[in-house]
């Protein structure tokens, strides 16, 4: 099991009676492109919530560069290396763009809760929130506050500040969501560019973005793993395309 | 023991009177999320006002017009003032329902002046109901205890056994979702704050005569209604009753019991007489504890539960 | 208009403009120069009224800032503010009784910093508890702590004095510069100094990682946990830091009066900065300076000629509430991308139009609610109504008809004159999106 960017354990979660994630083992190499896929109410964006830290696991383990996570708050978590976007925009709408990135890599950057050092003066911190605006392709609304950009810029600022702090590890949670094509594709492009060398785990349903960026594919279904591999092995399997693949490709 | 007895009663009397405020405040809170600052004064304008009727028409018939009034004053704040300004956002109506306790305030000093008013308890209802240990519980206090538990009755019906009483209480926990399922929330809403301050302009009817009508009692009273809402905790009617009858009794007990923290001790070891500040915490009676003890009681439930007593949601 | 006002965030631009910094120096400049607009060169001698006045908004311009930095900043909302001002207070009316009997050695320039160490320490014990929630929760803890407060002040008679508070003297004779401080002029400027100090140390805030991450938090707190911050600790610092202000512009109040109760301590203080934030908007860094500034005249002003005070403020800030969530600087704000236009000349008439009935409802407002205050409160006073020294009858009708009819006419005619000044205003912003959009 060492060696491995994300480990999960028999991690089990229940709201109430129910139970959601119901046992899931799950290996993710350094440096893999790997893609969750699964109906509705699978219980995909739970089980990002479990590794994230944002809910509490109910049993088993959840490991982090072979460090256990599963028992420490999302600030802890996010400062061990791993960070995530959400499937519902989650940025900071009063700030500016420039603002929101440059909260995204202050703690990374080891400025922790400074109330001595004046930002307009820490030229690498800004220097490098101004390069990240021009990677994303928003440099022209730097000073825009972030609440008011378009939908797909909004995504794109997601995007951009869950890489920011330079986390090893990224879980994007849908991040094309709600795109048309073309913004698809560009988000597709953003994606590979700015995850390159990294671990990327993410919940996807388009499958053209599965197909295209992921090199494995786990298919969640009622909160357990039925098939994980290489998306062709994952396509061809018989329980894959009963369960999920066959309804749509039909 | 006979005291103990008396302050029980005592205790119970001034908690129910707490509870029938409380109870309105906690149903707007928990539907609307809306802390209506302005509950206790509501409160005090029912007071006035039933001083006010009960000067023309007698006791009886304050008693139910003064609660219709606050309940109509209630629904107009609710109409032509908290709906405006729900769009932004929660903080906004609990700062709508802050200033208008400023005005509420100095608006009644404007019409009644700035003395107690001389609303008392009617006569057929002046009269000592029995006599305990040679103390003599008022008629009225009784008569109090009647309306809170009639009140407490027909809450209950209400919620319980009809059809309305199942929407709010749906509400209670679930706002979002009622108002997905095609019922009326701003009606509601509307019903319900004016029903919250029903309940205030009642609990004025019977707490201005056994208090004093004056306008420092929305003052007076304001703070420890928010105590006990939040300390029974949101959603929660029952916390609600049961912190209010804790408080009724903190309150009343800690008049009653007259001792100091260095009393305590002093089984224990002899506490030296001290000029200095620690000395004076030490030798501060019971009694003007009393007042402290609901807010630090408040402070230590939030720390531990965040919910409150029994509360079903996050405030 | 609330929209465009709205979109203002609470960070500075990045290259803020110099119009900006001269705004500030001018301030100060007018904050040093008004005591000698009033100096009656008659008498030599500088106007009581004036001074105390101008020194009570210094004070209020901290205290408000500081309450400013939890509400606006944090998005917090404490009502209980008060309880370090008035604490910072009472430490440095004992911190002076010490420096003039020696056992507190310090001069008296530097006996802010004593009340702000106090402030700073109370808001750590009592940050510690009330930051680990918030939202409502928070605000249900600082009414706790304030009520506590208040309660324990009246109580300890020993370092609080009770109910007559206690008293100090401020000629300790200790000063870096030579100073007496026997005259109010030198205290002016004692709290001229601290309030700029104080001024740019808040400001410097706004701009530090700290002061951005509570910006953050406030608008999210769940995503700030995301990029590695814990939301609580940075509620925790920042309250901290706002006490320090706020004990800060209370020993500046206990050198200026020489006496602290336990009103400074109590909940309608802690209510006052909530207004004064409130009403000079909290979304615009300098927004509670104006707020504590007008505040404070109109109270000074107001309160000698009215009983009737706390209406007013309770209307206003109802209506702020209602209409302006933004506050005064968020409005003011909101023109600077039409004036960058150059069609502010387009919105003088329409203006003018609004304000003539809006100044006809408030005089009709303020009418009757004087009418009504005079049947009671001015009667138990024995004080009659005198308006530019006519006396009014206020048995008579007609007082009455004119206050009512003011009021019914100015608000029927201000109705149809907002309609009116909101299109010309929609007219322009949408003029100013269309150039936006073609360069």
């Amino acid at each position: 099991m060492s060696g491995q960017a994300v480990s999960l354990c028999d991690v089990r979660k229940n709201f109430g009676a129910t139970e959601i994630i119901r046992g899931v083992t799950l290996n993710i190499a350094q440096g893999e492109r790997h893609a969750i896929i699964g109906p509705n109410g699978a219980g995909k964006t739970t089980l990002f919530n479990l590794i994230s830290g944002r809910f509490p696991i109910t049993s088993g383990e959840i490991a982090l560069n072979d460090t256990r996570i599963d028992t420490m708050p999302p600030h802890q978590i996010n400062r061990m290396g791993l960070s995530r976007s959400f499937q519902i925009t989650s940025i900071f709408h009063k700030l500016t763009v420039f603002e929101n990135l440059r909260c995204g890599l202050l703690w990374s950057m080891g400025y922790r809760y400074s109330f001595w050092s004046p930002l307009w003066r820490q030229k690498a911190l800004n220097e490098k929130a101004e390069f990240l605006m021009e990677d994303l392709n928003l440099a022209s609304r730097a000073n825009t506050p972030a609440g008011l950009l378009s939908y797909a810029e909004q995504r794109a600022l997601e995007i951009g500040m869950t890489i920011a702090g330079g986390a090893s590890v990224i879980l994007l949670d849908e991040p094309t969501a709600g795109m048309s094509n073309t913004e698809t594709d560009y988000a597709m492009d953003l994606i590979r560019r700015v995850t390159q060398g990294k671990t990327l785990l993410m919940v996807e349903h388009d499958m053209k973005v599965v197909f295209d960026l992921a090199d494995t594919v786990t298919v969640l279904v009622y909160g357990q793993v039925i098939a994980s591999g290489p998306p062709v092995t994952v396509r061809a399997s018989r329980a894959v395309q009963e369960a999920y693949l066959g309804a749509l490709e039909e | 023991m006979e005291i103990i007895l008396v302050s029980l009663l005592n205790g119970l009397v001034y908690g129910m009177l707490l509870f029938m405020l409380a109870s309105g405040l906690t149903l707007i809170f928990s539907m609307m999320g809306v802390l209506n600052f302005a509950h206790a004064s509501i409160y005090m304008i029912g007071a006035y006002l039933a001083f006010e009727v009960s000067r023309w028409f007698g006791f009886l018939p304050a008693l139910i017009l003064a609660p219709i009034l606050c309940g109509a004053i209630g629904a107009a704040i609710e109409i032509w003032g908290l709906r405006r300004v729900h769009h932004n956002g929660h903080i906004a109506e609990l700062l709508f329902t802050f200033g208008l306790v400023f005005i509420v305030q100095r608006g009644v000093q404007m019409i009644w002046g700035m003395l107690p008013m001389p609303y008392r308890v009617p006569s057929y209802l002046d009269f000592p109901l029995f006599t305990l240990y040679g103390a003599n519980f008022p008629a009225y206090r009784g008569f109090m205890l009647l309306i809170s538990a009639g009140m407490l009755l027909a809450i209950w019906l209400l919620l319980k056994k009809t059809r309305v009483g199942l929407i709010i209480q749906a509400a209670l926990t679930h706002p979002n979702m009622v108002s997905s399922l095609g019922h009326n929330v701003p009606m509601v809403f509307t019903g319900v704050f004016a029903g919250g301050c029903g309940l205030a302009g009642l609990a004025g009817v019977i707490g201005g005569n056994y208090l004093t009508t004056e306008s420092s009692m929305a003052d007076a009273m304001g703070p420890i209604v928010f105590v006990v809402v939040v300390f029974g905790g949101l959603g929660s009617l029952a916390g609600c009753f049961i912190a209010s009858i804790i408080m009724g009794m903190i309150q009343t007990f800690a008049v009653v019991f007259d001792y100091t923290i260095a009393d305590m001790f002093s089984p224990l070891f002899k506490v030296p007489e001290m000029d200095t500040l620690l000395g004076e915490i030490l030798t501060v009676p019971m009694s003007r504890i009393g007042p402290l003890l609901p807010y630090a009681l408040m402070i230590l439930i939030l720390l531990v539960r965040p919910r409150g007593l029994l509360g079903t949601r996050d405030t | 208009m609330s929209d465009a006002a709205r979109s203002i965030p609470m960070a500075t631009p990045r290259r803020a403009g110099s119009a900006m910094t001269w705004l500030w120096v001018l301030g100060l400049v007018l904050a040093i120069a008004l005591p000698w607009c009033f100096y009656d060169f008659a008498k030599a001698r500088h106007s009581g009224f004036m001074i105390s006045m101008f020194s009570q908004a210094g004070m209020m311009i901290i205290f408000a800032l500081s309450y400013n930095m939890l509400m606006g900043q944090a998005g917090l909302l404490s009502f209980c503010h008060a309880v370090f001002f008035g604490f910072g207070g009472y430490v440095v009316i004992h911190a002076l009784t010490g420096a003039s009997n020696g056992s507190f050695p310090i001069p008296m320039e530097l006996m802010p910093l004593a009340g702000g160490l106090a402030g700073l320490i109370l808001a750590i014990i009592f940050g510690y508890m009330a930051t680990k929630q918030r939202a409502t929760a928070f605000a249900m803890i600082t009414l706790g702590i304030g009520e506590l407060m208040a309660t324990a002040a009246l109580m300890f008679q020993h370092f609080f004095g009770g109910e007559g508070g206690i008293t100090s003297d401020r000629m300790i004779d200790r000063s870096l510069f030579g100073l007496s401080y026997a005259q109010s002029i030198e205290v002016y400027y004692l709290i001229v100094f601290w309030t700029m100090v104080s001024v740019i140390g808040m400001y410097f805030l706004t701009q530090t990682p700290l002061g951005r991450m509570a910006n953050a938090c406030r608008d999210n707190f769940e995503r700030a946990q995301f990029v590695g911050y814990d939301p609580k600790i940075v509620r925790f610092i920042q309250f901290a830091l706002s006490g320090l202000f706020a004990g800060m512009g209370g020993a500046l109040y206990a050198i200026a009066y020489e006496i602290v109760t336990f009103d400074s301590m109590a909940g309608p203080l802690s209510a006052n900065a909530l207004l004064m934030a409130y009403i000079g908007g909290t979304t615009v860094f300098g927004g509670p300076i104006l707020g504590a500034v007008l505040i404070t005249v109109l109270q000074s002003g107001v309160s000698l000629l009215s009983n009737s005070w706390l209406v007013y403020v309770g209307v206003l800030f109802i209506t702020m509430v209602t209409f302006v969530p933004e506050g005064l600087a968020g409005i003011i704000m909101a023109h600077g991308p039409i004036r960058k236009a150059g069609k502010l000349g387009k919105l003088a008439v329409p203006y003018v139009r609004i304000l003539v009935p809006g100044f006809i409802l408030v005089l009709g407002f303020v009418a009757l609610v004087e009418l009504v205050s005079f049947q009671t409160i001015g009667a138990a006073q024995g004080k009659k109504l005198v308006l530019f020294g006519n006396p009014i009858d206020i048995a008579s009708n007609i007082p009455w008809a004119v206050a009512i009819g003011g009021l019914i006419i100015g608000g029927i005619w201000l109705r149809f004159e907002s309609i009116v000044f909101g299109r010309v205003w929609d007219e322009i912003t949408a003029e100013l999106k269309r150039a936006e959009a073609r360069t």
